[in-house]
């Protein structure tokens, strides 16, 4: 019944029965979110996973989460479902709490986001025929067998798979891309109203990878879906988005939209980040690193900001004093945790960084 | 409810339908698919068949009535007035008690070795899902049955409890629970953390069904490799039993108390008494070559 | 084309490997050949046969790979060689990064001990000049605080270091050829391109020809003099990176430029390349594009395109390229 909404397409999609709060009020809710991996035999030391994070995602937007591996976006994949419990922090889906008394259960927001796995060998199960695999879902929320089976069918269709052909056949028999199609028809087919994607199309070809963002771009304007995109490629992350959040080490370190962060990033890392990409311009190659030296390691994060180890602008100030999320003056929904950005910060650079 | 949705499919986002035209397998198609191209494991298996064929049709085929007693008739060599394989230290057929025989050792060898599967199995599986303290319980406990070699194990269980064949099977059923446990414990460990079992989580699925639709499947391979495996040793430490005087009574006819009951007649017909042991050796050879050729087949990266 | 003799020449390479069951055809016939001081890139998807093609210059191969073809590397037959010559040939006068530095070094070894090591087994020299040499290596691929390296454990240094220390040992023989296995795929943005300049640069100064293996179009861009692009276990176009990034030639090239994501507009769908590659244990029996290609006609679907060069050392095998009468004469 649910996934039936989206099936007439319309200029503007109904509303959803299931909204809540109305338009305004956002999908999800993130604040303070913390949560650290103790390492056995090391007296209380723990991986930094997420540390303190708070965003919200808006109604039917493509919320596109970038950083290097190490910066905790997938732990934040993992913690927005509830897969993991964070140490402390609050979720608020469409205006209710997560997991408290005066809210709703986990269960009840797990029909409501679903999750996309990067594909890998060990994304679908491979003693199941792709259709049962995408049949579980609607059967475990309480669907008789016959009309999950339906919706598998009717789900893989709409990621461009014959069912026919396709559904009977085991992972093993379908190439990258094919897998990827039904990872994505297994999360939909509960009729989810936000999807996390994991890195979707990390392991696929590249001339692959643009079949399933189009499909991508497609699934959420016919199901009026709210995405959160977690990639480590800039490129995909620029074409997908709405608004972009920048994770270094477990922390925001920018957040904005596509086009502000991309066209006029404030944050080093931020700037860095971009500046590696390679310039696809033989003629105009890279000669300088962007910044030097690895992502330090999570489980003894550098005190103050966390980038001030291979800021080029670092100063005394970076290292004492953690930065924080600071709106700029031009655009207030533009926000980055770096002191230049922070007229009262005391870094030389403040003024002339926020101007 | 499933009408139209085919339709708005945007064409352009279809899936070359020209794609691989491979025969669509079930893993276990694939792996039957293996075995009958393997000659070799096809043979013993066929060998194994025919074993258990003659075990259970023994009554129809055996020429004499394995409890039969001659006096005159003690320990002849093969082929003595119509005893093709000979006569034991009391005068019974050979050929019959051999056939016989067979039941037993087989019994022996593949009850308890099911039992444990079931049970092991379970026990693994549980504590490789949950983790934490319930895997700690049930694998510690394991690890003290593991301690002990597994024929020291069963000689003091089954020495304690008393002969017969029912404490004899109990005994090796013991004795294989905690090596079965520790391989499902170990597949079931790798399963869990794969992205499936938390795509399942994900979709609000509890632990019972996950274990059912995700993760049984995937623990059956190793767990069914295994105790095809065991099968042998069991037999052959069923034998072992009888031999000592542990399991089955006489008169029953098992290989290993016959072996045990002829070796003082070793050297007045020696192909006679050897006749059990090379029924023993025979079989769980076979046993262990289509053992083998199943964890061949069955070893598919997928 | 370079007058000099070429470092590494391969000619109609095929390797196929034989498992129980089925037959996976990985190269189908390439040839190229890297001169000193050239970058060659080989671009291809998964399973388009060019990390194979990388690992027959060196037979580091398993046992199931039916090899043919004609390879030479320093002028030396790799497909004859004893196994002893191709022992000193490895790491040698030719030597080979990986993607996963933590499965090339030994995890027990610290990194000054494994690239002493290696430059004591071809040089035999003594162990204090060995440990000298590899200070010197670690400087050179600008390790910081390299003496204090070099009794580094592998597992305790971060992943871009853990590569440069396998580029350092790599190097420790001067070799004239370095092959490299997608070194920079599994390193994160930031870490690439500090590897990827490192690389361009190093081999700007020691002269080294250099066989680069990637999937990454923009990776290409950054490194590579000319570029050899394979799809189904064949070179369907070679040529010079810079023109191969703006004309590309074979519809497969063009339909991977579209599809990269690079500053596309947000507002329409991205060019893909529809349908999937071919799966090579059955080959398609033409071009092995053909069953994806909107260029595709009857005759792509029955016989391989033969090479064309409608430029001065470009190629392309497709029958939609055209030859001016000038190149063709």
């Amino acid at each position: 019944m649910v996934m039936m909404d989206g099936m007439i397409p319309t200029p503007t999609p109904p509303a959803d029965p299931r909204d809540r709060g109305g338009a305004l009020q956002p999908l999800l809710i993130v604040r303070d979110l913390i949560k650290h991996f103790p390492i056995k035999g090391t007296g209380g030391r723990a991986v930094r996973a997420v540390d303190g994070v708070s965003f919200e995602v808006r109604k039917g937007e493509t919320l596109g989460v970038v950083g290097e591996s190490g910066c905790g976006k997938s732990t934040l994949a993992r913690l927005l479902l509830h897969l993991i419990r964070p140490n402390s922090g609050e979720l608020v889906f469409d205006g209710d709490p997560v997991d408290e008394p005066h809210g709703i259960s986990v269960s009840a927001l797990r029909r409501q986001v679903q999750m996309v796995f990067q594909d890998s060998y060990s994304s679908l199960n491979p003693r199941m025929p792709v259709r049962d695999s995408v049949a579980f879902g609607p059967y475990v929320q309480d669907k008789p067998k016959a009309e999950a089976r339906d919706i598998a069918v009717n789900m893989l269709a709409k990621v461009g798979l014959n069912p026919d052909q396709f559904g009977p056949r085991y992972p093993h028999e379908l190439s990258g891309g094919q897998k990827q199609r039904v990872n994505i028809a297994r999360a939909l087919a509960t009729g989810p109203r936000m999807v996390i994607l994991d890195e979707p199309v990390s392991a696929l070809d590249k001339s692959v990878e643009a079949q399933v963002l189009n499909l991508l771009r497609a699934l959420k304007r016919q199901f009026n879906l709210t995405y959160v995109f977690i990639s480590h490629d800039l490129n995909v992350v620029r074409y997908i988005s709405d608004r972009v959040l920048v994770m270094y080490l477990g922390k925001i370190v920018e957040l904005g939209p596509v086009d502000s962060i991309f066209s006029a990033p404030r944050h080093p890392y931020t700037q860095a980040l971009l500046a590696s990409r390679p310039s696809m311009d033989p003629s105009r190659r890279i000669d300088d690193p962007p910044v030097t030296g690895d992502p330090p390691n999570p489980i003894d994060p550098p005190p103050g900001c966390r980038f001030h180890t291979r800021c080029p602008h670092a100063q005394a100030v970076c290292s004492a004093q953690e930065p924080r999320l600071i709106e700029s003056l031009a655009d207030d929904r533009h926000i980055a945790a770096c002191h230049m950005h922070d007229p009262e910060s005391g870094h030389t650079m403040a003024v002339a960084g926020s101007a | 409810m499933s009408e139209s949705a085919v339709l708005t499919t945007p064409p352009a986002a279809m899936e070359d339908q020209a794609a691989p035209a491979t025969r669509v397998r079930g893993y276990w198609q694939s792996v039957g698919y293996r075995l009958r191209h393997d000659k070799v494991t096809c043979f013993f298996a066929f060998m194994v068949l025919l074993i258990i064929l003659s075990a259970v049709f023994a009554p129809l085929l055996s020429p004499f009535d394995p409890y039969k007693e001659s006096v005159i008739g003690r320990l002849k060599p093969f082929g003595w007035r119509n005893h093709i394989l000979g006569t034991d230290e009391l005068g019974r057929d050979m050929l019959s008690r051999i056939l016989h025989g067979g039941r037993v050792s087989l019994l022996m060898g593949i009850v308890p070795v099911l039992i444990a599967s079931c049970v092991g199995g379970m026990l693994g599986v549980v504590a490789g899902f949950m983790g934490g303290r319930v895997n700690t319980g049930i694998m510690r406990t394991m690890d003290v049955f593991y301690a002990f070699p597994s024929v020291l194990l069963a000689v003091a269980i089954s020495g304690a409890m008393g002969g017969g064949m029912v404490n004899g099977m109990l005994a090796l059923t013991l004795v294989f629970i905690p090596p079965m446990c520790r391989v499902a414990e170990t597949a079931t460990t790798q399963v869990r953390s794969l992205d499936f079992i938390e795509a399942a989580r994900a979709t609000g699925a509890g632990t019972f069904i996950i274990i059912r639709h995700h993760v049984l499947g995937n623990v059956l391979g190793p767990v069914f490799i295994y105790a095809s495996s065991l099968v042998s040793v069991s037999i052959l430490l069923a034998s072992g039993l009888s031999f000592l005087g542990l399991g089955v009574r006489p008169p029953t006819a098992d290989w290993g108390l016959m072996l045990s009951t002829l070796r003082q007649s070793i050297y007045v017909v020696p192909f006679v008494c050897a006749l059990p042991g090379v029924a023993i050796f025979i079989t769980s050879i076979c046993f262990n070559l289509v053992s083998d050729g199943l964890r061949q087949a069955m070893d598919v990266r997928m | 084309m370079n007058k000099t003799e070429p470092l590494a020449e391969v000619r109609d390479l095929k390797v196929r490997f034989v498992g129980r069951e089925d037959t996976v055809h990985a190269v189908n016939g390439v040839s190229f050949a890297v001169h000193p001081g050239e970058v060659l890139c080989i671009l291809g998807e998964s399973g388009s046969g060019k990390s194979v093609t990388l690992r027959s210059l060196m037979r580091l191969l398993p046992d199931r790979a039916r090899i043919e073809g004609d390879v030479r590397v320093g002028g030396q037959d790799v497909l004859k060689m004893s196994n002893r010559s191709l022992r000193d040939l490895r790491g040698g006068s030719v030597s080979m990064i990986f993607q996963e530095p933590m499965t090339a070094l030994d995890p027990v070894y610290t990194v000054g001990e494994q690239i002493g090591e290696t430059v004591r087994r071809h040089t035999g020299c003594d162990k204090a000049k060995a440990r000298a040499r590899a200070l010197e290596l670690l400087n050179l691929v600008r390790i910081p605080s390299a003496e204090r390296r070099l009794d580094a454990y592998p597992h305790e240094l971060s992943g871009g270091l853990r590569q440069r220390a396998m580029i350092a040992m790599a190097l420790s023989c001067d070799p004239k050829l370095l092959l490299a296995d997608e070194p920079t795929t599994a390193l994160d943005a930031t870490v690439q391109i500090q590897v990827l300049i490192l690389l361009r640069k190093l081999q700007a100064e020691m002269g080294m020809g250099m066989i680069f293996v990637t999937h990454d179009l923009g990776v290409a861009a950054e490194i590579a003099d000319n570029v050899a692009v394979m799809y189904a276990g064949r070179i369907v176009e070679y040529g010079p990176v810079e023109r191969m990034m703006k004309a590309p030639l074979h519809p497969y090239t063009q339909g991977l430029l579209a599809s990269t994501v690079h500053d596309q507009s947000r507002d329409q769908d991205i060019d893909a390349i529809p349908g999937s590659p071919p799966d090579m244990r059955r080959p398609p029996p033409g071009c092995g594009f053909a069953p994806r290609c909107v260029k595709a006609r009857d005759v792509c679907r029955t016989a391989v395109p033969a090479e064309r060069y409608p430029e001065p050392g470009r190629m392309a095998a497709c029958v939609a390229v055209e030859v001016p009468e000038m190149a063709a004469a």
